[in-house]
Parts: structure tokens; C-alpha cells; sequence
């Protein structure tokens, strides 16, 4: 009992110094409460959004093209579709891709650095290795659009596609930290004390990568949804009606510059989206940092 | 202990690299081969279209080698590539390998007008925030920093034409030349070289307008991040003892900036710059799409939008090639830059 709360008290010292230390930076905050209020958005879109009706199979050509004004904030689109309340449901679509790529890839991809690196020299790290370099000959874009466009154009091929092209770069960022931090004191004492080679890796070497990790974690959340969006823009992403950043901004493209708002509010949207998870990267980065910066 | 940069030690490092680069690449082939013939449906079927009489599709079929066991398919494949036959793509029907050598030159212009951009305006600018960190042109710098790596290419590259072409007029939104510029004889298929050496000034300065907003939109977001990464590194250098003594022996500040502190800060700077020009051929097919840019990239775009496979693994396959042979340039010239590396692979040896 008293133990429990020890450990628990001595959790929330921990969890208070890293607060502390994202805090400090200021961005990173900002960057927190826009990501907060992009995913509250997200999950409440069908109250929020003025027209909800929007976000599906809907016309109303009497509203169509209109500029921003009080009834549409950021005016509509060629079929009369409120453009903010589709702006909202995009965000859904977005953050559905970075919960997916990311569930599928982290952990098979940190393990398998894992794996690799703890055991450098061996038959298998080198197979891990070359097949991780075979994914990373390419850069992810091209290799996610090949794959969605020999698939099939859609979003769920796309968060596949997404999610085949990523994983490798973990694999490699583990690997590198990995097989350096085998040779540390700290690991061999754990192997001269008899520990297992799971308990290693999982127990020894991992939190000390927890935080390259993590980082990497928030500002891929920023880069699969650019790529998720450039993928939708080029047509072989999420399919007409879903409501989606990318497809509005390639739509809306075809009628620049007369009805601008059409592409540069879902635009300034994504750029939102991809700064706030920089920032939060940063202030995750900081947390892990040690000594004065 | 002296090592000088030709040693077979250094060499030996770049041999291994590329070995590494060729097995990747042949991994690299078998598996978009692999995914583009296990999907369901008749490539030839696809090729001849649905109203083909069943008897030409099973001739094609005997041709394009599609009764064999995959793996043969795959030699076929490979054999192909190496005797230039790298097969018909349906929406040009024609060799492949035509249309690359047609359209790459198109892109290798505009991503080494992008990398011209990116360090002629990145490195000056990081230099600038790092001598005066902490001040308001730091925060100027950090600003346009975020920004540009927040906002994605494509992005930019619409932004731009709405302002510079649609508002203002100063560019043209598309193409490589303008109507009636007539293009120069192909030497090199880049336009500004070719215009360049047929003495054809007109025609290069028109090359040269048209390439700005395509390349700008590429270049910002590295740009962004060299000017960032320049930063942290010469100030990071600027605390060396190194510089304090310079600094104590009143060496001139421009001495010191320029020839002592450049280069060191210039490492990390410019293996990040190498990594993202190497990444442009991806960026690349957005902004090309944008500006209609006749290059490899919209060809590959058109290419997946109509599936077609023989185009689809030659362009994934390209730009493979193009993306290692950039990274191992980069090992090279931070080698080049950095002898502590050249000398750790000396002693691991």
C-alpha cells in the first residue's frame, strides 16, 4: 500500500517536471491548444459545424460561390457547400490517418530498431536493416502514391499506402540510438547482472530513446497528414464526398483567384495543423532534453 | 596522423555505400514489381482495353511474359531495363525509357534552380540569426522558419501563383517557356543551359521567368529548415573555445565568420540541405502539377492517375535511383567537409 503510493507520488514528481519542462516554451503550448482545439473539432463536427448537412452528398446552387460573410464564415463552394463546416469534418479524415499510420507503424517499427540494434553484427539485424534501407530508397510520397495508385485510389488504400512507406524510418531512428547505447555501462552491468535480453532492451535501453521516440511521434503526426493531404490533392486519396483538406484544396484550385476562399481556408487549415505539431514536437523535445538549453 | 581525403580507407567507405545503394535498389524493384503484378486484374487486358477480341489478349500475354512464374517475369523485367526496352506506357504508347529521357530534364532544372534558391538565401540567413541570436532578427528568422516548414509545397505553390501571377502579374503560372518562345535545341534538355550555350539569351531569360515561382515553391520549406539548422550550428560554434581564442587574438570578425566558423557550421547544414533536395523529386510532383510543368514528375502523376504499371515501376525505380545517388553524394562531401569522419572510418577498419 505504502509502496503504491510512493510510486504513484513519485509518478506525478516525474510527470510535473516534464510539464514543466514542455511549459517553458511557450510555442509549445500554443502548438498544444491548437492540436487540442483541432481534435475537439474534429469529434464534436456534426454539432459544431453550422451545416452539417455540408460535409456529405449535398447541393444547394442557390448558395453556391459565396464569399465569407456572417451566414459563412468562410463562404461556399461550387456546389453551395459551406466551406467551414466541410473544414471541420476534414479534420476528422486527417486525424483518422495520423491514428492509423501511426498505430500500425510505431511499435513494429521501434521494435524492429530495437531488435536490430541491441543485436548489430548479427544475421538478422542485417536482414531487418536492408529491408527497413529497401522501404527508405525512396522517398515516402512516391512510394505512397505508387502503391494507392496500383491498389486502388481511396482512403483507406491511402492510410495503407501511408503507413507501408513509414515504418521503416523508425526502425532506422531506434537502430542508430540503439546500437550505441548497447555499449553504455549501464547495459552491460544489466547483462553481467544477468538480465535478459528483453528485459535489456525493453526495460534498459528503451526509455532512455522514449524521448527521440515521442518526438518523432508528434511531428509525424504533422508529416502524414501533409502527406495524406498531397495525396487526396493529386486525386488518389479520400474520394469524393468525404470531407477532406487535400480534395478541398485541389478543388477549390480549379476556381482561383475569383473564389478564393475555397482552397485557402482548408490551405491555411493544414498549415495550422502541421506548425501545432511542430510545436508540439519541440516542447516534447525539450521534455527529454537534458541540462539548460 | 595524417589522412589524406584519397585514402583507399574513404573510398572503401563510399564502395560499401553503394553497395548497400544497389542491393536497396534491386529490394527496392522486386517489391514494386512484385505489387504491381499480384493486384487482381489482366495487365494485357488493362493494355488492349475491354473490347478487344480474348485471342489478341492471350498473344500479349504470351508476349508481355505473364504465363511465367513470377520470378521469371521479374528477369524478363530486368533484362529489359538493361537493354533499354523497359516497356510500352499505355498513355503514351511508347517505350518508357523515352518518355523518362524526355521529361527528367524538365525536373532536374527545376530542383537544382530550387537547390540554388534554397542555399543561397538559407546559409545567409541562418549566419545572420546566429550572430545576432536572441534579438529581433533572430525572431524574425525563427518565424519565417516555422512558417515555411509548416506550410507544405504545394501550398506555396498556389499561394504564390494567386499573388505573383494571378494578382500581380510579375510570373507566368505555367509552363517552362512562354507561347511562341520557341524551345532551344535539345544539348543538355535543361532550357536555361541549352539557351545558354546556343547563345540564345532571350530565350534563357524566359526560361529563367518561368522557373521562379515553381522553384521558390520548392525551395521554401528547405530553406526554412537550413536557415534554422545553420542557426543552432554557428552559435553552438560561436561558444567554442576555438573562436574565443580567435576572438582573443583579434582576428576580424569577417575573418572569423567566413573562414573559420563557416565551414564547421556548414556540416550539419548542408547534410540536411543534401537530404531535402534529395527529397524534391517528391515535392515535385505536386508543384509540377500546379504549374503544368512538362517534367518527370507530372508524367509519373499521370502515370499512377491512369495505373499505368510499366510507367508507375520505371518512375518509382528513377527516382530511387536519383534519391541514393544524391545520399551518398552527401556522404562524400560531409566527409569532405568533416575529417573527424574520414578518420573514424579509418579506425574502424
Amino acid at each position: 500500500m505504502s509502496t503504491t503510493r510512493r510510486m504513484s507520488q513519485s509518478f506525478s514528481q516525474k510527470y510535473g517536471k516534464y510539464w514543466y519542462k514542455f511549459s517553458k516554451n511557450k510555442l509549445s503550448i500554443i502548438g498544444l491548444i491548437a492540436i487540442g482545439g483541432v481534435v475537439i473539432i474534429a469529434i464534436f463536427a456534426p454539432w459544431f459545424s453550422p451545416y452539417p448537412k455540408s460535409a456529405g452528398l449535398y447541393v444547394n446552387f442557390n448558395q453556391a460561390s459565396l464569399p465569407p460573410s456572417f451566414a459563412h464564415l468562410f463562404g461556399t463552394d461550387e456546389y453551395g457547400r459551406d466551406v467551414l463546416s466541410r473544414l471541420m469534418f476534414g479534420f476528422r479524415y486527417s486525424l483518422e490517418l495520423v491514428v492509423v499510420v501511426l498505430s500500425i507503424d510505431v511499435i513494429p517499427g521501434v521494435v524492429l530498431g530495437l531488435i536490430a540494434g541491441y543485436y548489430i553484427g548479427r544475421w538478422f539485424s542485417t536482414v531487418i536493416m536492408r529491408v527497413a534501407d529497401v522501404f527508405i530508397a525512396v522517398p515516402p510520397l512516391i512510394l505512397a502514391l505508387s502503391v494507392v495508385a496500383i491498389l486502388k485510389p481511396g482512403g483507406i488504400n491511402a492510410f495503407l499506402a501511408i503507413a507501408l512507406a513509414w515504418w521503416p524510418w523508425y526502425t532506422r531512428l531506434v537502430y542508430g540510438q540503439a546500437s550505441s547505447i548497447r555499449n553504455e555501462d549501464f547495459v552491460h552491468a544489466a547483462q553481467l547482472a544477468g538480465a535478459s535480453s528483453t528485459h535489456i532492451m525493453f526495460k534498459e535501453i528503451l526509455p532512455n530513446i522514449l524521448g527521440s521516440i515521442l518526438t518523432k511521434v508528434s511531428l509525424d503526426g504533422g508529416w502524414t497528414i501533409l502527406i495524406g493531404a498531397a495525396l487526396s490533392y493529386v486525386g488518389l486519396g479520400a474520394q469524393a464526398p468525404t470531407p477532406d483538406l487535400g480534395t478541398m484544396i485541389s478543388d477549390g484550385a480549379a476556381y482561383l483567384p475569383a473564389q478564393w476562399w475555397i482552397s485557402i481556408f482548408p490551405a491555411l487549415a493544414i498549415v495550422v495543423v502541421i506548425l501545432g505539431f511542430n510545436l508540439i514536437g519541440d516542447g516534447v523535445n525539450d521534455m527529454f532534453s537534458s541540462g539548460i538549453r | 596522423m595524417k589522412v589524406s581525403w584519397s585514402s583507399w580507407s574513404s573510398w572503401g567507405f563510399i564502395l560499401k555505400r553503394l553497395g548497400y545503394s544497389i542491393i536497396s535498389l534491386i529490394g527496392l524493384s522486386i517489391l514494386i514489381f512484385v505489387i504491381a503484378r499480384v493486384l487482381p486484374g489482366d495487365p494485357a487486358r488493362l493494355a488492349l482495353g475491354p473490347n478487344a477480341p480474348q485471342s489478341a489478349v492471350n498473344a500479349l500475354r504470351a508476349a508481355m511474359h505473364l504465363n511465367d512464374p513470377i520470378y521469371f517475369q521479374y528477369g524478363y523485367w530486368l533484362q529489359g531495363i538493361f537493354t533499354g526496352n523497359w516497356g510500352i506506357a499505355l498513355f503514351t504508347q511508347r517505350n518508357v525509357l523515352l518518355d523518362v529521357e524526355e521529361f527528367l530534364p524538365a525536373t532536374v532544372e527545376l530542383i537544382l534552380t530550387a537547390a540554388i534558391i534554397d542555399i543561397v538565401i538559407s546559409v545567409p540567413l541562418g549566419v545572420l540569426a546566429g550572430r545576432r541570436a536572441n534579438t529581433a532578427v533572430d525572431n524574425a528568422v525563427r518565424l519565417i522558419s516555422y512558417l515555411g516548414i509548416a506550410i507544405p509545397s504545394f501550398v506555396v505553390a498556389i499561394l504564390l501563383q494567386l499573388v505573383f501571377g494571378y494578382t500581380l502579374y510579375w510570373f507566368p503560372i505555367v509552363g517552362r517557356l512562354s507561347l511562341g518562345v520557341a524551345p532551344p535545341p535539345t544539348i543538355t534538355g535543361l532550357y536555361t543551359i541549352d539557351s545558354l550555350l546556343t547563345g540564345n539569351f532571350g530565350t534563357f531569360l524566359n526560361a529563367i521567368w518561368h522557373l521562379i515561382l515553381p522553384a521558390f515553391a520548392l525551395a521554401l520549406g528547405p530553406i526554412a529548415q537550413e536557415a534554422r539548422i545553420m542557426r543552432s550550428s554557428v552559435v553552438e560554434n560561436l561558444g567554442k573555445d576555438y573562436t574565443l581564442a580567435e576572438i582573443s587574438h583579434g582576428l576580424p570578425e569577417r575573418l572569423i565568420m567566413l573562414k573559420y566558423l563557416l565551414k564547421p557550421s556548414l556540416i550539419p547544414t548542408l547534410t540536411i540541405y543534401a537530404l531535402d533536395i534529395s527529397a524534391q523529386i517528391a515535392n515535385a510532383f505536386l508543384v509540377e502539377l500546379i504549374f503544368n510543368w512538362p517534367g518527370f514528375s507530372r508524367y509519373g502523376l499521370n502515370a499512377m492517375l491512369s495505373k499505368d504499371l510499366n510507367a508507375i515501376v520505371a518512375v518509382v525505380m528513377v527516382a530511387g535511383v536519383m534519391f541514393v545517388i544524391a545520399n551518398i553524394l552527401v556522404d562524400i562531401v560531409v566527409g569532405y567537409l568533416d575529417p573527424r569522419i574520414r578518420l573514424q572510418v579509418k579506425s574502424e577498419e
